[in-house]
């Protein structure tokens, strides 16, 4: 008989392919509760009126992004190696996720969330832009001191929160211009790739965004 | 035509600009997606709402997965799209497209549309318009993809006829397949899309609305309906004489639907007799599926989708003859899995707490809920719905005893020859309900009362009864609104313009066809949404058609009369339907049909079918085969 109180903690990173990325945050979370669901890999429950399972994803990637470094945590009520794990969900993950690794990890390790430190994006314009237009404004904005701007009525200061910017014209594709960012992530300080797109004069519907990575304070601790 | 890469090249543009896009893009798990160019035969299946509300359908999700079975044909799906998206979708010169693959909805061989309601019948019209197709039947041509169309709704086709070619009326498991066989036929054939047309009304329970003339009296009754070259002169319903094996790869959305689960009918059809039941009246026979089969669908399908909810569907739970048993075993295979069981429609008695009881898990349920109806005995005798009050009392204190705080009990007003004492007794039965809470639980006992507004359906003995005037419904509701404010219970009701929409279409004649037509053209969409129907664009709309919309809702129909399904025959005699109604006005009531046939019709309709399907899989007695029967003239097919 198992310990029904027995619980394994599973570090998943995975990609947000084309496919699943129109879908948000809340929506994302119940997908892995389902792909668990159906690889047949019984989660921890919390307990109370609403038992929910138990899951953390690091940091909520914003609609519309693709993503190749997402990491999310999960609590398993049978051990199970990695590999076993992602036998088992490769086949149960919805079109778009995709595993690149699985590990597990210390029951005590910190909450993810509480371990982010930025983010690294791309954005890839989706139209046909001058290149050397666009590295001009991008070393315009890093010049300026201050970039002060409003976010649901509060007004705050996007330049201490861009960490690196640069443009570049695509190789394969000459005339696609791409902008590489690397944003804080931590709490209450999350610099957001739109914003920065507003402030270089680009239309954030007009750009691809994909997260390239996650930083986090230190390495896989 | 946009190719499927410039839909999607515009699509990235908007989808960021719109509310929830993961309803536009697909590729939910379990999504089929086939080799266009290598399938013979392309079906659209669209529901008329949004994704939201379509995603979840079980008939859309049986046909889905029927067709897609077929190796030469492929099934893709669209619903309508939000208010915001139709905005950017026409500002970007996108067409309504399939989900699977991009391809605008005129790509394709056959349109399908759900209906299982009337107030989905602009939508329809601006799903055609959204994919530059004529909306008129009559203005499409070969070129153009065939539009056909099912669902309860359909049951009375008449005020559509003009925007759909082909009706299934019944159930669609057999009838798609015949249809689509129909239509290789002819495209192989090279023939004219009249000729595709005549195969069609060739197909048992498919109506062809172009091969019919209606003609129409003086005071705007109907003349005669007349089938014309060689169309069938009545459309019988189909159905399937056994259950096929339930559905269990259903797509599972990547957002938030209005039902996250598995649904599986346990059963099909309700033998109570519910006078004012359309459901009741068109879904006969009862069919059961064995227990075995729906716990290993459910197994199944589970492991297919990882929903954490299953709902097992039928019009009468309690009725399903091994119910408990059913629950028993599903309570135990599921329990420790956190998958959440819903057991609907369950009849007043505390039989249905035990079993609710059984099904309770970990999660807050939310309220129990039953539907009297009515709260007289007289009003119960009148509709057939007999239900003790002593009795609801009883269910009441056991589901307070058993851990429930909140009832929510379902009733009516506007039944025939319902007076405001029936309304009274409403108010009355719901402080009774909730002092028994007060006694059992104490200030936590709640009650909620859903009062509806009785609307007439075809089909049923109710159809040729008015439906309440605006100020005989407002002042019953005030009567409500009045004697319900009270600490512990909730009032909701139906206003009386939603009530009339309904109430005007689902005992429509062709002549509605205009009225739609012109009700969309002044913006009438998503009549269904509370906050989007618009009452006065109908009222406008009858106007420019030089009709009464009372015509069609306040007017007591002669027994005689032709009404406008006439043609359209859900297997219930028309006698059985005016010996129920006489019944009713006696206040006199009609057993359950388990028990004892009442000669309905089904079975003379269905003879052979029950024949070569004995035994339990329906309720309706058995029928031998004829040179045995002449010995046993207690199982003759009633006439």
């Amino acid at each position: 008989m198992e310990n029904p109180d027995s619980t394994y903690r599973y570090r998943i990173y995975y990609k947000k392919g084309e496919a699943i990325r129109y879908i948000g945050h809340l929506d994302l979370h119940r997908a892995w509760e389902r792909s668990l669901r159906r690889a047949g890999l019984p989660m921890t429950f919390s307990q109370g009126y609403h038992p929910q399972p138990r899951m953390q994803q690091a940091c909520a990637l914003p609609l519309g992004f693709t993503s190749l470094g997402e990491v999310i945590d999960v609590w398993l009520v049978n051990e199970y190696s990695p590999a076993e794990i992602q036998q088992a969900l490769n086949r149960a993950v919805p079109p778009g996720l995709e595993i690149t690794a699985i590990e597990m990890v210390d029951l005590k390790s910190p909450p993810l969330q509480t371990r982010v430190r930025s983010s690294r994006y791309l954005a890839t314009l989706l139209d046909p832009a001058k290149g050397d237009e666009v590295i001009a404004r991008v070393t315009d904005l890093l010049n300026s001191t201050s970039l002060p701007r409003e976010r649901r009525g509060k007004s705050y200061d996007l330049r201490p929160l861009i960490e690196a910017l640069s443009a570049d014209d695509c190789v394969e594709q000459p005339g696609k211009v791409r902008i590489h960012m690397l944003l804080s992530a931590r709490e209450g300080a999350t610099g957001r790739p739109e914003e920065v797109l507003e402030s270089l004069g680009l239309d954030p519907l007009g750009a691809q965004i994909q997260r390239v990575e996650l930083v986090f304070a230190d390495p896989r601790g | 035509m946009l190719t499927p890469q410039e839909i999607q090249n515009r699509l990235e543009r908007i989808l960021l600009s719109v509310q929830k896009p993961g309803r536009y893009v697909g590729g939910e798990y379990n999504q089929v997606v086939k080799d266009w160019e290598q399938i013979q035969t392309r079906v659209a299946l669209i529901f008329p709402d949004i994704y939201d509300i379509g995603l979840p359908n079980l008939g859309l999700a049986i046909l889905y997965d029927l067709l897609n079975q077929r190796p030469d044909v492929l099934a893709e799906r669209a619903y309508s799209p939000w208010l915001d998206m139709e905005v950017a979708m026409r500002s970007a010169g996108i067409p309504l497209y399939s989900l699977e693959t991009r391809h605008p909805l005129a790509a394709f061989d056959i349109l399908g549309f759900s209906l299982p309601y009337e107030t989905l019948y602009t939508n329809v019209l601006n799903a055609l318009d959204l994919s530059q197709i004529p909306l008129y039947a009559s203005e499409r041509t070969g070129k153009n993809p065939l539009v056909i169309a099912g669902g309860h709704a359909t049951f009375n086709p008449e005020p559509m006829h003009a925007f759909i070619d082909a009706f299934v009326i019944g159930e669609g498991e057999e009838a798609i397949l015949d249809i689509v066989r129909a239509q290789q036929a002819w495209k192989s054939a090279g023939e004219t899309r009249a000729d595709l047309l005549q195969a069609l009304a060739k197909i048992p329970g498919v109506y062809v609305p172009s091969l019919y003339r209606v003609s129409y009296q003086e005071d705007g009754r109907l003349e005669k309906i007349e089938a014309r070259e060689g169309a069938p002169t009545r459309i019988t319903k189909r159905i399937v004489a056994r259950l096929p094996k339930p559905t269990t790869r259903f797509l599972v959305p990547s957002v938030d639907v209005v039902h996250n689960r598995v649904a599986v009918e346990i059963m099909r059809g309700c033998t109570r007799g519910c006078r004012f039941c359309h459901a009741g009246m068109i879904n006969r026979p009862v069919r059961e599926r064995p227990i075995e089969e729906i716990t290993a669908a459910l197994e199944e399908a589970l492991s297919y989708t990882g929903f954490e909810e299953i709902a097992l569907l039928s019009l009468s739970s309690s009725d399903y003859t091994h119910i408990l048993d059913l629950v028993d075993q599903l309570s135990r295979r599921f329990a420790s899995r956190h998958v959440h069981i819903t057991l609907p429609s369950l009849r007043i008695e505390s039989f249905s707490v035990e079993l609710m009881d059984r099904l309770k898990d970990s999660r807050a349920s939310g309220g129990f809920t039953l539907a009297p109806e009515a709260a007289t005995e007289r009003m119960r005798r009148i509709i057939n719905k007999p239900v003790a009050t002593e009795q609801l009392l009883e269910t009441a204190r056991a589901i307070y005893d058993h851990g429930w705080t909140s009832i929510k009990l379902y009733f009516m007003i506007g039944h025939p020859s319902e007076t405001i004492e029936d309304v009274q007794a409403i108010v009355g039965l719901c402080k009774a309900v909730l002092a028994e809470g007060r006694r059992r639980i104490g200030g936590k006992a709640r009650v909620h009362a859903g009062v509806s507004t009785f609307v007439p359906k075809p089909h049923t003995p109710f159809q040729w009864v008015p439906c309440d005037t605006a100020d005989q419904i407002r002042a019953k509701q005030d009567l409500l609104k009045r004697e319900l404010r009270n600490p512990g219970i909730k009032l909701t009701w139906t206003e009386p313009e939603d009530t009339f929409l309904e109430s005007w279409l689902s005992r429509g004649d062709r002549r509605l066809a205009e009225v739609i037509y012109t009700a969309w053209k002044l913006g009438a969409k998503f009549d269904a949404w509370q906050d989007q129907y618009r009452y006065p664009l109908w009222v406008e709309a009858f106007q420019s058609a030089s009709l009464d919309p009372d015509f069609y809702s306040h007017r007591q129909r002669d027994l005689d009369e032709v009404l406008p399904w006439a043609h359209i025959s859900a297997a219930v005699r028309p006698a059985h339907l005016k010996e129920e109604y006489r019944w009713s006005l006696e206040g006199r009531l009609r057993d359950d049909c388990r028990e004892q046939c009442y000669a309905c019709g089904i079975l003379p309709q269905f003879a052979a079918l029950r024949t070569q399907n004995p035994g339990p899989a329906w309720k309706c007695p058995e029928v031998k085969p004829k040179d045995q029967s002449a010995r046993k003239p207690r199982m003759l097919v009633p006439n």
